[in-house]
């Protein structure tokens, strides 16, 4: 079988790809894929926890929310950005600087 | 070594890979798309890891939802935005990102040093779950426990995830209204 400390590498190298991505892009969209990769980490690591728990199912569970979560998070984030474009004419966070009036 | 260590793997190349490729690209269209295969590997770790209802979820809403409104952000966000990335980054890591690259970095080796500390496999719980065989076993079907499971222990966070997804829906469609002229 596999043991858990594999799990926990493989989504600790995502986590910190993810983590890289937040850091050095220049594009809300590349921020926001780095943030989704930075979720499945985490629900990787609760997938693989939640093999120990057959009858009440908390890790699988948890990881359903949190897939739910980031779908809703996606879509109000994109939702953001559509504006932030149509207001600034780039998606850029460093040029983001103004307010609105 | 067992043919599921070697899916294993396989698999978590596959998704580390791909990750790696989506973090360095320059083309932003082919990193979503690599994002895609990203996604799809991790739902075959979920496969792997006995959790085949969430390995189905994942693909239902982040392959079919999120990705498409991924990309479809991307084609209503016009030309410019391909233009900034283009200008960035001539070679494969341009000066201004080495902080962002040694900080993750070392933050993996910190991670890295925790998990070798923690040994998960030898957790007081986990021994006592294995002891009471209340690990899931490779041909156990658990859809139909899921499905008991969310509607009796976890009922209060369903209906609250359900209402947060209401109210999404509702932000993300005031959101992205025309602004009527006045």
């Amino acid at each position: 079988m596999i043991s858990l400390t594999d799990f926990l590498v493989v989504s600790a190298a995502l986590f910190c790809i993810g983590l890289y991505m937040i850091i050095s892009k220049h594009n809300a969209i590349q921020i926001l894929i780095g943030i989704e990769l930075m979720l499945n980490a985490a629900i990787l690591n609760l997938v693989a926890f939640g093999k120990f728990d057959r009858f009440n199912n908390g890790g699988q569970m948890f990881a359903l929310f949190a897939i739910v979560l980031a779908a809703a998070t996606t879509a109000v984030a994109l939702a953001i950005i559509l504006n932030v474009y149509k207001q600034y004419k780039t998606i850029d966070p460093g040029k983001v600087d103004r307010l609105k009036d | 070594m067992s043919l599921v260590q070697i899916m294993f793997y396989v698999m978590s190349f596959v998704m580390l890979a791909s990750a790696l490729f989506v973090a360095f690209t320059k083309n932003l269209v082919r990193s979503i798309f690599m994002f895609f295969i990203t996604l799809f590997a991790l739902a075959g770790l979920y496969v792997l890891a006995l959790a085949d209802f969430v390995a189905i979820t994942q693909i239902v809403i982040y392959v079919g939802g999120i990705l498409v409104l991924i990309l479809f952000a991307f084609m209503l966000s016009g030309k410019e935005t391909l233009n900034t990335i283009m200008q960035q980054r001539k070679q494969f890591i341009s000066l201004k990102n080495v902080p962002a690259f040694l900080f993750s970095a070392l933050f993996l080796i910190v991670l890295i040093n925790m998990i070798a500390k923690v040994d998960a496999n030898n957790l007081y719980w986990i021994k006592k779950s294995v002891a009471m065989k209340n690990n899931i076993q490779p041909d156990a079907a658990m859809t139909e426990n899921i499905g008991v499971n969310l509607m009796t222990n976890y009922l209060l966070p369903f209906e609250a995830v359900s209402i947060l997804l209401m109210i999404a829906l509702i932000g993300a469609a005031h959101l992205s209204r025309k602004e009527d002229s006045q």
